[in-house]
């Protein structure tokens, strides 16, 4: 029965997408008219051909963790963390050399159209299905239960890639609403909503039956993470479309309004996405990997809680300097200073997580690569509070600066944390005793470390040095430098900045090709040890 | 709450709970991260206090140090403009040839100019002035309307060719081909006679029909020579100085579409000062007159 409204509203959508093909108004609208067409048609077609046959006895047991999504959600993490790298360290080599803009790639691989595509695969499709995938697992193992909904956790993998490609199709081929981390246009940020709802369901489902008395630690960040980002999304969104057949859609929110809304948004999206939902990874995958306790239950509920109620109040000190009143710039500013100490609870709790077990950093490098990403959560949330006081700020908005401090926040703290459950997961989740190599792992940890460091350092010095340039004036106030002069200062760096993005990057293969050993070489685990059932 | 567990001899009592295996210490916060935060919450207040903060029905609170980035502002380019008064209000006095000869108004022209053509002009003529295709090289005595600072402060002030200025520096070339005003064949002559007058013709052999074509239709704006006339702004073809190519190709586009070229008027963005101080700076780069 079911199979029959599913094949109603597949035939609709499929429909529906054709006359968008033909009546898209935009070309970024049409390629996406033509996506849904071919996935919904095919879709239809797959469930007609299956409809009516009788389901296959056995199936997944229902007294097993559901583990098959999450091994999907590896598999992507690593994919998407390998595109958005590669985007990233060709967008700074374009900076670098402009002439890599190539005149027939114009309109589709110049560095405007790049730029967002690098900074959602790292951010959405990269950071986002390492949160779905661990936040699977994670709620499962903490819960003793499996996931929630059946295969409605299908529903939420695929179709958060489908997301992923039409966010990435649109910038390639100018569908944006131009407002920085979230970019996609309307009909994209339509689907997200129903993905993300469907998501906090199965999140929430889970811990609504879970087995143990209390929700743990991890989970409350997750949550946090799912929830707030969903409120996130559907104020910042808030649009008209012009045509149900295009793309171009006017937001409701005017000016300066529209820019707080915006930055509320998108240091929120630092806040919940990059911040909390990674301290939910970091607070199960560092005391299971450095099998300690967790340093202090009170810690974690007064730093979670202030972290929680802190960050939301942060975002207008994107905005200093501008048409947004003094009154909302100096509350941002203070916010984000008070925020100081709930961000370095996390990292208090993990590090001291590991005291009693520091000499696992000797041995094991998956310990050492979640060490470091700690370490640079630490300094990235202590530089985030410093640029945020209206003196620093006037200084380094608008540099490279800026830069360096989301680089060594995303590569060093996200995906240090990442790379270190990845590592985690593989060989648990395909029953392998242990990781191919950890010789591969020790040269990953030092060139993603030596990476992030060549590319936050580069940036420091050239964000000062524009800062600096852009403020020079003579003895009678008029200004020394033009624009055009601090970007030819700066080409050394930004080649440093790129070189360290190719170290980065090497590292996230050699990974990809650590793991996929392990999949297929790894000694595989004593039969008996291999199912995992829940708890009791 | 469970009851608390010592499992770990060296170590505090753990909470109880277990997840997945994972326990958490029943430890204290630790003091110096406590009481930071407390410090960060005492100097928000007071911070909150002191500049304007918390937003009530109609407006906000001002804070006691009555600061505000406006006024910072505004204080900043009043004390510079104070500063420089007096000698924009001797720039706007003197005159115009007598600028770069004194003392102290000369070098002040020269980096007010600077200051002011890294922020207008360098979009379009280079941070360094050199140009690039379609925008005049301002650093060599190749002059399309003239070198004086006469020149430049007229060019400067009333722009080129466009709509806002009625005094605005005005001449069109016709487009010989578009309008069919020439044939092809008399255009490849007239090119390859214009690219013989610095160099070498692509075409020898159609020099000689093309100073022809050139005598009759293009030697009054550019005269019998090719030297140009700065009066209607028709460049020298015969200095080997290109605005938009000497090749044969771009000149086929030049006499078949022919060039628009446009500057904005400065008059209604810039101070007089201001036109005067980049006059000055554009006169002194080396071509100036």
């Amino acid at each position: 029965m079911s199979n029959y409204i599913k094949l109603i509203a597949l035939g609709l959508v499929t429909l529906f997408a054709m006359i968008g093909t033909n009546y898209a108004r935009d070309l970024a609208y049409q390629v996406h008219a033509i996506i849904v067409m071919l996935v919904a048609g095919g879709l239809f077609l797959y469930t007609l051909r299956h409809t009516g046959e009788a389901k296959p006895a056995g199936g997944s047991p229902q007294n097993e963790y559901f583990d098959s999504v999450v091994r999907a959600g590896v598999i992507a993490t690593a994919f998407w963390g390998v595109v958005g790298f590669l985007a990233g360290t060709f967008i700074a080599f374009q900076l670098a050399f402009p002439g890599l803009n190539f005149e027939w790639a114009q309109g589709f691989a110049n560095f405007g159209r790049l730029r967002p595509l690098h900074t959602s695969a790292v951010i959405f499709a990269f950071g986002g299905n390492a949160l779905i995938a661990t936040s699977f697992y994670v709620v499962q193992r903490t819960s003793a239960a499996r996931l929630w909904g059946g295969n409605l956790a299908w529903f939420v993998f695929w179709g958060y890639q489908l997301f992923i490609v039409l966010a990435a199709t649109g910038y390639l081929f100018g569908g944006t609403q131009s407002k920085e981390y979230a970019e996609p246009e309307w009909h994209v940020d339509l689907w997200l909503t129903i993905v993300w709802v469907a998501y906090l369901a199965v999140f929430l489902g889970t811990v609504i039956k879970r087995k143990e008395p209390h929700i743990y630690v991890a989970n409350w960040f997750y949550l946090a993470f799912i929830v707030t980002v969903a409120m996130l999304h559907l104020v910042n969104n808030m649009t008209i479309p012009v045509s149900i057949w295009g793309s171009k859609s006017v937001i409701v929110w005017s000016g300066v309004q529209d820019a707080m809304v915006q930055w509320w948004y998108g240091h929120n999206a630092v806040g919940f996405f990059l911040t909390a939902g990674f301290l939910g990874m970091m607070y199960y995958f560092v005391p299971k990997q450095a099998e300690r306790p967790v340093f202090s239950y009170k810690l974690s509920i007064i730093h979670f809680w202030a972290l929680i109620f802190l960050y939301i109040w942060a975002g207008p000190h994107h905005l200093h300097y501008t048409a947004l009143p003094d009154w909302a710039s100096t509350l941002g500013m203070v916010f984000s200073i008070v925020l100081w100490m709930p961000s370095w609870g996390g990292m208090i709790n993990g590090l001291m997580t590991l005291s009693g077990a520091w000499d696992k950093l000797r041995t094991d490098p998956v310990i050492r690569m979640m060490v470091i990403s700690i370490g640079f959560y630490g300094m990235s949330t202590f530089e985030g509070p410093m640029m945020s006081i209206r003196a620093v700020n006037s200084l380094s908005h608008y540099t490279d600066w800026t830069i360096g401090h989301v680089h060594s926040g995303a590569l060093g703290w996200n995906g240090m944390i990442t790379f270190g459950a990845l590592y985690f997961l593989v060989p648990v989740l395909w029953k392998r005793e242990r990781l191919y190599s950890l010789s591969l792992v020790s040269w990953h940890f030092w060139l993603a470390t030596i990476g992030i460091i060549l590319y936050a350092a580069s940036m420091w010095v050239t964000g000062i040095m524009e800062g600096l340039m852009w403020r020079e004036v003579d003895a009678n106030g008029f200004l020394v430098n033009s624009f055009a002069d601090t970007v030819a200062a700066k080409k050394p760096m930004n080649i440093v900045r790129g070189l360290g993005g190719v170290m980065f990057l090497s590292g996230a293969l050699i990974m990809c090709y650590n793991l996929w050993m392990t999949v297929r070489r790894a000694p595989a685990k004593e039969a008996s040890l291999t199912v995992s059932v829940p708890a009791e | 709450m469970s009851k608390p567990v010592k499992k770990y001899d060296d170590d505090p009592n753990t909470t109880g709970h277990s997840w997945d295996g994972i326990e958490e210490f029943d430890n204290p916060m630790p003091r110096w991260w406590l009481w930071t935060l407390y410090a960060t919450i005492v100097w928000a207040i007071g911070y909150t206090i002191l500049y304007p903060a918390w937003p009530m029905v109609n407006s906000a609170t001002s804070g006691l140090l009555g600061w505000s980035t406006r006024a910072d502002v505004a204080a900043e380019i009043a004390a510079v403009e104070e500063a420089n008064a007096p000698m924009n209000a001797k720039l706007e006095a003197a005159d115009l040839t007598a600028i770069s000869g004194d003392a102290d108004m000369g070098p002040y022209a020269v980096s007010a100019g600077s200051a002011v053509f890294k922020t207008w002009c360098a979009q379009c003529h280079g941070s360094g002035a050199a140009g690039a295709k379609g925008y005049p090289n301002l650093l060599d005595d190749d002059w399309l309307w003239g070198g004086s600072i006469e020149e430049i402060h007229t060019t400067v002030s009333h722009g080129i060719r466009n709509e806002e200025s009625d005094d605005a520096r005005y001449s069109e070339m016709p487009a010989f081909g578009r309008d069919e005003l020439l044939e092809k064949d008399e255009i490849d002559q007239v090119v390859n006679f214009v690219m013989s007058l610095s160099g070498e013709p692509q075409d020898a052999s159609a020099v000689a029909a093309g100073a022809v074509v050139f005598e009759d239709n293009c030697s009054s704006c550019h005269m019998e020579d090719g030297s140009g006339d700065r009066s209607q702004g028709a460049p020298n073809l015969a200095d080997a100085i290109w605005l938009y190519g000497g090749d044969y190709a771009t000149l086929t586009e030049t006499v078949t579409n022919s060039r628009y070229g446009v500057m904005p008027p400065w008059n209604t963005r810039l101070t007089e000062a201001e036109i005067r101080a980049v006059s000055a700076y554009v006169h002194q780069l080396g071509g100036g007159e």
